[in-house]
């Protein structure tokens, strides 16, 4: 396959994916090895352009004219690269984890999750693959309103309140902010391709530059800074699959690569880092850093915590690309696959928790470790990655993104990052320590945990079903999650040993080596 | 040698087949006459672009008299791409009259229906395409008159209301441009545009011209519901039957602005320097506020086709804003918007036509469950609202993108930043209707079946689809209206 | 001051034209009644009219006839116009009143007001 075929087959086969799920929607058996068999062939797809583009070639292609001087046009690079494959491999992952859990839990239009996933994954391959802004922002939109049927799957109130968060913040920023940045840029650049150096670069002065880098970086709104980071708490009604997949990996990432793209390829390193009030970019991120890993602490429901933990990671890479100096550009780029592998865990973990043991809340979780051991094992493995031990993947992207920082002579920020590191392990490790250590107490906190939550779907246990796990022993989720929870665990320990294989990749982008 | 006759087919077609639909008084024949004759506007239609854009502007001499003392039809860029909005809109909108118009209006006197319908056609067809002032006075009042006419066949009593408010406002606006005309003609002594222009010109400064170019605007903006004259509008869309809301709501305010662009960039071009310049902050103003009010008004709509109504006064100022420019990108935005706005708010009321023929309203309470009951309907519903607030990928997008574009130019950026957070107001009440249709149970009277007829849903989609066509292929709108807005500027290509 | 009663008396159809045309408009905009508003309009029309009728007349000129013994004659055009206009206003009344016998059909009356309560009764 050529590799501008590859291009566009790594969003046509979603795609068509969605079709041939369409039609077996009678079949679930059939539709759900389609969708296997979709996610598959896009992985293998987007696999087949890595030589290339590790080798330094950059595959495009233009789909078609959209405005004069406007192409909608596809370009493989390495931190796309990259994306697609974290994203596109761990579809994969996440597909089988979804029939465990969506049958597990009884999910009501599972044929419309599945197209919505695809058609969401399809446009996740766009913003990867955009050659140009424009295409990048088509894709975008066409992310944000693909994950919304997702976000909104139960149709009830508290998912509809969820969805105007969700949609409100996304499409305001996004229409309000970042289409003015883009055409301010095409009006000022006269293009919109991605260009290594960056397209301002020598086009525009200090002021303008500020205020661009304003309307981008919140104009982003996946990128989650605060404070528009709102949406990505609300968008946790959605079943765990989607806030594994899209709210821990492709959708935030996308922010978050788009905000590494535009301060690559749009403004240039070399630019942002010559201006003189560039800091305040820096400075957001860190706050957002710091108080979202505050606030996860104070979050009794666990997917609540993981998505402030998500706020504050999605900060870790903004910071590093804000430093604008190579080993921060790398350590953001490892940083967004790093803590896909860490966080996906972590969100398998907790879907396979409500699936088996149907709790949601933190404080119901005393002793489930020795119940549900496999689960909690992973959801150490992952903890770990998202804190940044050895060996797990996290460990090398935090590195890098101190060494960064250390490279732009800010150490303010070195110790922001350790800080942050010690407040991950504050509110990571107690869940499994409590899973682990604390004694279960099943008739007290089953009528607590209503008392807590009685609107989340997963409280609908009975007292005396948590009575009868805690007697039988052993009682873990469907096989098909335990798999995928095995697979993206390994997969944090194997990123440790092969981070140096995502640095080579890298290093073209990062002006290192 | 018919080829060199197109420009008066164009309007003879629809004109001369208006009493035949009369005479043979059956039902389904008159429909079929109708429908002929709209087909045959299109083809026309396409056939006129074609010649304008091989070989430039088309000079028609009606009866072989020469301008300016003759009667003038002249087909450039701008009247070729209008003429192929309101011929395509017609000849969509007709398959689907068929089951809408014997649903809505009874059996009796059908034929009657068509006959107004052919002559709404033949007056919005003849006002894109003359080159005499006066001669678009007639067809205006053609269009007008007939299409109070068609407003008051809705079903409910308050068509009748409407269309008489319609018609009282539609009178004034209609008798200012006369009035405007009339200093014209008194002060130049000539009736032909073109000739206009360059009579115009010699006299610098001249204050009737300054009135009548008053008159001339204020009559005009009457007639396209430039806020604050829109009064008429919102309750004239809601009340008219479904297919002549579509058709209206695509077609006759963007002719009207049409005649707005002609008399402004053609006519008066040369004052444009000579203290008329107010004017267009005028129209900025008018159009902010047209952008903002009625956006907002339409959030708090509960019939949908009031709210669709609403929302197309706000699209109307976007035009307008484009117009106030004053630079080929703001005019550009202008006309593609012309279009593009046409496909998706005919669509739109096409949709709500469905809604209408199936659950007899189109009150928000009675759409609950569309996405389930009517699921193809529903999603054009959707399709278009994410036209109107501009998403990518739709025809929306394209125009918001052409009008920040121009603002940007012209380096005024709270203008930008105010286009921008209208489209989220336009967010709010596509919403709305979304929710209603998609999180609220559907009630258990719906009837049976799978949403509605063929012959109403391919029209409908048909229009969608164009929407998210050229959303995505802009050589023809883009292209067209380029070429359009630099002619009227006066531009070298 | 003779100026002035010239500019006065001299443009005389001028002051007509102006003084019907604000006559017919305050009385669509003030009037409730649906017929009284169509006289209104009818009366607002009738002012365009007459200015047209105006500026087709030259001082000391015949009708347009052709011949030998005519050399000054009023310009045609205008008439011609207006008699267009003249029969666009008619079909516009028509039309008008047709409305209004519907209207009376349908609530009853033809009083602005009253209808408009009506209407926001249910």
């Amino acid at each position: 396959m050529s590799p501008e075929l590859a291009l566009a087959f790594s969003i046509g086969i979603p795609l068509i994916g969605t079709l041939f799920i369409a039609l077996n929607a009678q079949y679930p058996n059939l539709r759900e090895a389609v969708t296997l068999l979709t996610a598959s062939c896009l992985f293998l797809t987007v696999l087949s352009l890595l030589p290339q583009v590790s080798a330094g070639d950059r595959p495009s292609l233009v789909m078609l004219e959209m405005m004069p001087g406007l192409p909608l046009a596809l370009k493989a690079e390495p931190l796309g690269m990259l994306f697609a494959l974290v994203a596109s491999g761990l579809w994969i992952v996440t597909s089988i984890y979804s029939i465990g859990y969506m049958r597990g839990h009884g999910e009501q239009n599972q044929t419309r999750f599945y197209v919505c996933f695809a058609v969401a994954l399809s446009s996740t391959m766009g913003i990867c693959f955009a050659g140009n802004m424009l295409t990048l922002f088509v894709f975008y939109e066409a992310l944000t309103l693909s994950t919304y049927p997702l976000v909104t799957h139960h149709g009830d109130d508290e998912s509809r309140r969820a969805g105007r968060v969700y949609l409100g913040i996304l499409i305001s920023t996004s229409i309000g902010f970042l289409l003015l940045a883009t055409l301010w840029t095409w009006v000022i650049a006269g293009t919109l391709d991605f260009t290594p150096g960056g397209i301002l670069a020598g086009k525009a002065d200090g002021p303008v530059i500020g205020l661009l880098l304003f309307l981008y970086m919140f104009g982003i709104g996946k990128a989650a800074l605060m404070p528009i980071h709102r949406w990505l708490p609300a968008a946790m009604v959605a079943p765990t699959p989607v806030s594994a997949l899209l709210h821990a990996v492709a959708v935030v990432k996308a922010g978050v690569f788009t905000v590494v793209k535009v301060i690559v390829y749009i403004f240039g390193t070399d630019t942002l880092a010559n201006m003189t009030q560039d800091d305040w970019l820096s400075w957001v991120a860190a706050f957002t850093l710091v108080t979202a890993s505050i606030i996860a602490m104070t979050k009794d429901n666990l997917k609540t915590r993981l998505a402030y933990s998500t706020v504050s990671q999605l900060s870790y890479i903004i910071l590093g690309a804000s430093l604008a100096t190579g080993l921060g550009i790398v350590g953001s780029g490892m940083h967004i696959a790093m803590h896909a592998f860490g966080k996906i865990t972590l969100f398998f973990c907790a879907g396979a928790i409500m699936v088996a043991a149907h709790r949601t809340e933190i404080s119901q979780m005393d002793g489930l470790g020795r119940i549900m051991p496999f689960t909690f094992f992973a959801f150490l493995i992952g903890s770990l990655s998202v804190i940044g031990l050895p060996p797990l993947g996290g460990a090398w992207s935090k590195w890098y993104l101190m060494l960064g920082a250390a490279e732009a002579d800010k150490i303010v920020f070195v110790v922001i990052l350790m800080i942050s590191s010690l407040l991950n392990v504050a509110y990571l490790l107690p869940v499994v320590a409590r899973g682990f250590f604390a004694r279960a107490r099943p008739d007290a906190h089953g009528a607590e945990g209503h008392a807590h939550a009685p609107a989340s779907a997963g409280a609908a246990a009975t007292p005396g079903e948590h009575r009868g796990h805690a007697e039988g022993g052993i009682h873990e989720a469907p096989a098909c999650c335990l798999i995928a929870m095995a697979v993206t665990s390994a997969g944090c320990v194997l990123l440790f040993f092969y981070a140096e294989r995502i640095v080579d990749l890298l290093a073209p982008i990062a002006g290192i080596r | 040698m018919i080829a060199a006759h197109l420009p008066a087919l164009q309007v003879v077609v629809p004109l001369i087949l208006a009493p035949a639909c009369m005479l043979v008084r059956l039902r389904d024949a008159a429909w079929g006459v109708a429908l002929a004759a709209s087909w045959a506007s299109l083809a026309i239609a396409w056939l006129l672009l074609q010649q304008v854009l091989a070989s430039g502007p088309i000079s028609y001499h009606l009866g072989n008299w020469a301008p300016p003392i003759g009667i003038e039809y002249r087909v450039d860029e701008l009247s070729a791409f209008v003429l192929l909005i309101v011929s395509g809109i017609g000849a969509v909108v007709m398959p689907f009259a068929r089951e809408s118009v014997r649903a809505e209006f009874g059996t009796r006197r059908v034929y009657m229906f068509y006959t107004c319908y052919l002559l709404c056609l033949t007056g919005l067809l003849g006002i894109a395409i003359t080159g005499d002032a006066f001669n678009l006075f007639v067809f205006l009042e053609i269009s007008s008159l007939s299409s109070y006419v068609l407003i008051a066949m809705g079903r409910n009593r308050r068509a009748l209301t409407a269309s008489y408010q319609y018609l009282v406002m539609g009178t004034i606006g209609a008798t200012f441009y006369v009035i405007g005309i009339g200093l014209l003609y008194a002060e130049t002594g000539t009736l032909n545009m073109a000739d206009l222009a360059s009579r115009i010109a010699e006299q610098p400064g001249s204050r009737s011209i300054g009135v009548a170019f008053g008159f001339i605007v204020i009559g005009l903006s009457l007639k396209l519901a430039l806020f604050p004259l829109h009064l008429w509008l919102p309750n004239a869309y809601t009340y008219a039957p479904s297919m002549v809301s579509a058709f209206l709501a695509a077609t006759a305010t963007k002719v009207a602005l049409y005649a707005l662009l002609r008399m402004v960039y053609t006519v008066f071009e040369s004052d444009l320097t000579l203290g008329l310049v107010p004017m267009y902050a005028m129209f900025l103003g008018l159009a902010l506020f047209a952008m903002f009010a009625a956006s907002t008004v339409a959030i708090f709509q509960n019939n949908l086709k009031r709210m669709l109504a609403y929302s197309s006064v706000a699209q109307i100022g976007y035009m307008i804003l484009g117009l106030s420019y004053i630079n080929v990108t703001g005019l550009t935005a202008t006309i593609v918007h012309m279009f593009n706005h046409a496909m998706i708010k005919g669509g739109m009321f096409l949709a709500l036509g469905c809604c209408m023929y199936r659950l007899g309203s189109v009150h928000i309470r009675d759409l609950a469950g569309l996405g389930r009951t009517m699921p193809l309907t529903a999603a054009a519903l959707v399709a278009g609202g994410l036209g109107l607030i501009g998403v990518p990928l739709t025809a929306g997008f394209i125009s918001k993108w052409y009008l920040v574009l121009g603002a940007i130019e012209r380096g005024w950026w709270p203008v930008a930043v105010l286009i921008m957070l209208s489209s989220l107001l336009a967010v709010a009440y596509v919403w709305r209707m979304v929710e209603a249709m998609y999180f609220t149970p559907p009630p258990e009277t719906v009837p049976e079946g799978m949403d509605t007829r063929l012959s109403m849903l391919i029209p409908t989609w048909v229009l969608i689809g164009a929407s998210l066509y050229f959303g995505v292929q802009t050589e023809l709108t883009v292209g067209v209206a380029r070429d359009a807005a630099t002619a009227l500027l006066g531009m070298p290509r | 001051m003779s100026d002035l009663i010239n500019t006065v008396l001299g443009l005389y159809n001028y002051w007509i034209v102006i003084f019907l045309m604000m006559c017919g408009f305050y009385i669509v905009v003030a009037h409730d009644n649906l017929i009284k508003k169509l006289v209104g309009l009818n009366i607002f029309q009738a002012s365009v009219f007459v200015l047209y009728i105006t500026f087709g007349k030259v001082s000391g000129g015949t009708a347009p006839i052709l011949g030998e013994a005519f050399h000054v004659y009023s310009n045609p055009l205008p008439h011609v116009l207006i008699l267009t206009a003249i029969v666009v206003g008619v079909a516009t009344t028509a039309l008008g009143l047709a409305l209004v016998v519907r209207i009376n059909e349908a609530y009853g009356t033809i009083e602005d007001d009253e209808i408009h309560s009506q209407d926001d009764e249910p």
